[in-house]
């Protein structure tokens, strides 16, 4: 197991007040991402715990990626993977994002 | 939550636990008690090297049922096979004692159980077993108390293991054609009592002896539903205001009706050689006909029974 956080400032900050949200579940090649708005201003950061050792460059890439497509500002996204793709990290992160623009 | 499907309308099979807890209650009345926020995770795990999950594989609150007050448990059967762990348990249990305290003080009338599990944790046996255990004694205090426990079964992990043993104890058990209920899986009993005793990779085998059609024949479950999360709902709805109290007279009532079925059945090798000899129409294909073809079939004599 591997565990590392990957910190960014974002464009924007998310709108909306909902505190939290939860997506995904801890199963092979899948993830599971809980996403609280807890971050000052513009900060947001990606805990990752993955039971894959050896991918953190690839992680960066992806996190990277997503905090410049959807500027999620204000947002502490907490993984817990299960070996997912990279396309299924992406597709649960902007998941996260976009419940936090809803209501609670 | 997808907002093209409503949560009431997706299949039971395919949901998440949280999925089934939002289309199972009204619509948005759901409160969860120690919520993922909180990181309540096995302290286990990770000494296998193993991610956690953030509830623990495991789903517990309060919401309303048509109006009532229910508690309601969903274990997440892709996590680990829906298995229990020591915070797992514990938060299965911390409910089941809660709605057992509030009997009778505008507490809920039921708890809903939502299983979705393979049994234990190998990697927390014991802690596993204990809760278990637990779980079994607060399920019975629940109901002594005056509050109905009903099991919905119909996830991909069945309720196998100790959970197997969980689902008899409740006061109701509703299914879909997916679920399995067992103690020993059909992998453990290939691998201590060899192929065959039993072809775990034969899938019409395990479901033919394990699955929801046989269960709701034989009065191993009350209700069979369509795999949709609002036909379980419905069926909950229906069961948690016609549940009878628990007494010494029903367990004895159920124990003469597992006798008799003995008696009746236990030469049979097949649960289509029961068909045969229960007279049901068309035996052979009892796991083949559709759902609509199946809701008409008759339940076998004694299978409706209040004895649970």
């Amino acid at each position: 197991m591997e565990r590392f956080e990957i910190r960014g400032t974002a464009a924007r900050r998310v709108p909306g007040d909902r505190r939290q949200a939860i997506t995904g579940v801890n199963a092979s090649g899948n993830l599971e991402v809980l996403v609280e708005r807890v971050l000052p201003g513009n900060e947001c950061v990606v805990e990752v715990a993955t039971t894959i050792t050896g991918f953190r460059d690839l992680w960066q890439a992806v996190i990277e990626d997503f905090f410049e497509r959807c500027a999620p500002g204000g947002l502490r996204f907490s993984i817990n993977d299960g070996g997912a793709r990279p396309d299924v990290v992406t597709l649960r992160l902007m998941q996260g994002a976009r419940l936090m623009e809803g209501g609670e | 939550m997808s907002d093209l499907l409503q949560a009431h309308e997706v299949d039971f099979y395919e949901a998440s636990a949280r999925e089934r807890i939002a289309g199972i209650l009204d619509s948005g009345s759901f409160r969860e008690f120690i919520g993922p926020e909180q990181r309540a995770m096995s302290p286990h795990l990770p000494q296998f090297n193993l991610t956690g999950a953030f509830d623990d594989g495991i789903v517990v609150g309060s919401g309303k049922l048509a109006g009532r007050a229910v508690f309601i448990a969903a274990q997440e059967g892709r996590f680990l096979g829906g298995a229990f762990g020591e915070v797992h348990g514990a938060k299965l249990v911390g409910l089941l004692r809660a709605a057992r305290d509030q009997a009778g003080k505008g507490g809920p009338r039921a708890v809903l159980l939502l299983l979705d599990t393979g049994g234990v944790r190998l990697q927390e046996a014991n802690a596993g077993e204990l809760s278990i255990s637990e779980t079994i004694n607060a399920i019975i205090e629940a109901r002594l108390a005056g509050v109905a426990v009903v099991a919905l079964i119909g996830g991909r992990s069945g309720a196998f293991g100790g959970g197997g043993i969980v689902t008899a104890c409740c006061s109701r058990i509703i299914v879909s054609q997916h679920a399995r209920i067992g103690v020993s899986g059909p992998e453990v009993i290939e691998t201590n009592k060899g192929v065959e005793e039993f072809d775990s990779k034969d899938r019409a085998l395990v479901w033919r002896i394990t699955g929801g059609r046989t269960r709701a024949l034989l009065g191993g479950a009350d209700r069979y539903v369509r795999d949709r999360v609002k036909d379980f709902r419905a069926a909950a709805i229906d069961l948690i205001t016609t549940t009878p109290p628990f007494t010494a007279a029903m367990l004895a009532a159920e124990q003469r009706r597992l006798a008799d079925r003995l008696q009746r059945y236990g030469a049979c090798r097949d649960s289509t050689d029961i068909w045969h000899k229960a007279g049901l129409p068309d035996p052979d294909r009892i796991d083949d006909i559709s759902e609509d073809a199946f809701l008409a079939v008759p339940r076998l004599p004694g299978a409706d029974h209040d004895a649970r």
